[in-house]
């Protein structure tokens, strides 16, 4: 495997809520090499976002970070001061946000903000800046790149401030791409044209990506490794096919019978569903978080910790006691709820 | 066997939008000569864009906006005329956001018994009753009718939507984006439910979605709009399988099937969505379309077919028989 771009161990994000700790990211590893895609899939509140955040170190003030190992590029990122990690955002790291509406300023012109970034990290004139900025935005399939630089956000559909979002992203060329849920706001048409592109790209200047999305359909297509988060925990983790095509943890299971394949679902058949809700984060957590939803819930779930353990591959890791064999039974096995 | 409940005959729904300071008003046509039935006991999925106006044609049929021309009857009677409250016996919506469709400072109960209050019910003693039986069977215990729309989950919130449209039984019920606020998991428990009530109650559905994959699995009968008309409509599965108008076919395309390893389609659609103010001349979807032709920019396409079953498009002039040239190109981009 390729030098790792990014390496964690053991993150942790607690944020103080008036009832106690919330402890939003608990004990996440992962790498991502050179060029690599990772997706991270869960659903609303799992903790998703607040693991981009924390790698950017844009948490809110209520929010602590620990880690054992946070190392970007082969640099550490814990304990570097808000001058040092600015340098580093947008440049080495940059992050896409999913609505690029708010994350677009308003009241300047888009090219502008594009050169921004690269006069900010490196020592060039307008002119070069410039030049970049009209090459990277004909890349991300703007035509007339050059007068659109005089833009401004509101004049831009969705679509089209997304592309701008990416073509800034790209101006340093980081090592690392953060993208939290890109195309979410967009319609299915302008999806694909999007996933395409930030694939195209990341395949043309080698940068890694760590796709944060609740879409298993995107995860399926562009991801080269995946990460199923449940409950501030990474329950799943896996190459692409690992994980789709041999789910081992109940919730990865759940997740795949509760969406409609055309093609596969029988129409107008009952879908499978998870029942019940997410647990509350606030306070330490007994056994694994998924107990209290799972269909294959008994005693030796309810207390300790529950180790990530790995499937019939050393890659292909999941959070549960069930035996690979028995997982692997269970994931064939029809469930309706 | 054509029945249908909703009617709707060129109608047209044009809205004034400022042109910039002092340069007065120009027309979007946001509804723009559609003629469609939703016949009894179907559900008619409506596919497209934003922006294309499904919302609006929702909202007419709903009779919350009057259409600037044509007609629209539901149940035989027309919509414009007939009073609001008579309109709200036969027809309910559900929308799209159960965060701002449910009033904030009302208890669930309150929320549920308004269209009862609405419509004057009869019988006010019974109102409680039938609150919590029809709570009962959309999965909402019976605990949160004195709490606040705040206090509950998303999915819980759309399910008190869903028991708000249905406390009078309705004939019919238009589902605007249902599930797209909704994470999937609570998406599948949602749509379930309303497969279940529909068998329940011989609801007829009109669910308005930009999710493929969930009109597919809902659907018995499919209308793809763009710009304002509707350019095919098909029963769910013919659409699916074999989609005629070029347009169908690239949404199809996009649609992303977790199926590992088949990457990200290309659906060639190019140019962004185009102006609705200054739409195309022709057919309006020829500067995106991969099969136009020289006549596509000046000729707007015929309506070929009828009864539920129609498409827009020039390719289909000798009519909806022949099959389209270049059908090989979709060729196992589906499984």
């Amino acid at each position: 495997m390729a030098q790792p771009i990014l390496e964690i161990e053991n993150l942790c994000v607690d944020i103080k809520v008036p009832s106690g700790l919330l402890r939003a990211v608990q004990n996440i590893n992962f790498s991502v090499a050179k060029g690599e895609t990772l997706c991270i899939v869960g659903e609303s509140g799992c903790g998703k976002s607040i693991t981009a955040l924390s790698l950017m170190n844009l948490l809110p003030r209520t929010a602590t970070r620990s880690a054992d190992k946070l190392m970007l590029d082969g640099r550490d990122l814990r304990g570097l001061g808000e001058r040092e990690m600015s340098d580093l955002r947008g440049n080495r790291m940059a992050m896409i946000f999913q609505e690029p509406m708010t994350s677009l300023n308003p009241a300047y012109s888009i090219g502008n903000q594009l050169e921004e970034a690269m006069q900010r990290h490196r020592n060039v004139g307008t002119g070069e800046a410039r030049d970049r900025a009209v090459f990277l935005l004909e890349k991300v399939g703007i035509t007339g790149a050059r007068g659109r630089l005089g833009q401004y956000p509101h004049q831009l559909s969705g679509g089209l401030r997304q592309r701008v979002m990416i073509a800034m992203s790209l101006m340093c060329e980081p090592a690392l791409i953060l993208a939290d849920e890109p195309t979410t706001a967009l319609d299915v048409t302008i999806q694909a044209q999007i996933l395409h592109l930030l694939a195209d790209l990341r395949d043309e200047f080698e940068t890694s990506l760590i796709l944060i999305t609740h879409d298993l359909g995107i995860v399926a297509r562009v991801a080269d490794r995946v990460a199923v988060m449940y409950a501030g925990e990474f329950v799943e983790t896996g190459t692409t096919e690992q994980v789709f095509n041999a789910p081992s943890h109940p919730y990865t299971q759940g997740l795949l019978r509760c969406i409609p394949i055309p093609g596969k679902t029988k129409r107008g058949e009952h879908l499978g569903a998870i029942p019940g809700i997410v647990p509350n984060l606030v306070g330490e957590m007994q056994g694994c978080h998924f107990a209290s939803r799972c269909s294959h819930v008994h005693d030796a779930c309810q207390s300790g910790h529950i180790a990530l353990r790995a499937s019939f591959e050393e890659s292909h890791q999941y959070r549960c006691v069930l035996t690979p064999k028995v997982c692997a039974a269970n994931s064939k096995r029809k469930v309706v709820a | 066997m054509s029945d249908p409940v909703i009617e709707v005959s060129d109608v047209t729904r044009t809205f004034m939008i400022s042109a910039g300071f002092m340069r007065g008003k120009k027309p979007l046509h946001a509804v723009n000569g559609i003629t469609l039935d939703v016949e009894r006991g179907e559900v008619l999925g409506i596919v497209g864009e934003s922006g294309c106006g499904k919302t609006t044609l929702a909202k007419m049929m709903l009779g919350l906006l009057p259409p600037t021309s044509g007609t629209l009857r539901l149940d035989g009677k027309a919509v414009g005329s007939a009073d609001r409250i008579e309109v709200a016996r036969i027809l309910q919506p559900i929308f799209q956001d159960p965060y701002s469709s449910l009033n904030p400072r009302k208890s669930i109960g309150d929320i549920i018994m308004l269209p009862l209050r609405v419509q004057n019910d009869p019988n006010p003693e019974t109102w409680q009753s039938r609150a919590e039986a029809i709570m009962d069977l959309v999965g909402l215990p019976k605990r949160v009718i004195n709490n606040f729309p705040n206090q509950l989950s998303g999915g819980q919130r759309q399910r008190v939507a869903i028991a708000r449209a249905l406390i009078n039984r309705p004939k019919i019920v238009i589902c605007d984006e249902p599930t797209s606020a909704l994470d999937v998991s609570v998406q599948s428990q949602i749509l379930n439910l309303l497969q279940d009530l529909r068998s329940e109650f011989n609801l007829t559905y009109v669910l308005i979605s930009h999710n493929l994959a969930v009109v597919e699995h809902m659907a018995t009968r499919v209308a793809v709009m763009y710009l304002g008309r509707i350019v095919e409509q098909a029963d769910t599965e013919t659409l699916f399988k074999s989609p005629r108008h070029p347009y169908t076919e690239a949404l199809l395309g996009s649609v992303l099937t977790p199926v590992p390893g088949l990457g990200v389609p290309d659906t060639h659609l190019g140019a962004a969505y185009p102006n609705p103010i200054d739409p195309p001349s022709g057919c309006t979807f020829h500067p995106r379309c991969a099969k136009v032709m020289d006549h596509c920019s000046n000729q707007v396409p015929p309506t070929i077919g009828a009864n539920g079953t129609m498409v827009e498009c020039h390719l289909y002039a000798d009519g909806l028989g022949q099959k389209a040239k270049g059908k090989k190109t979709r060729k196992g981009k589906r499984k």
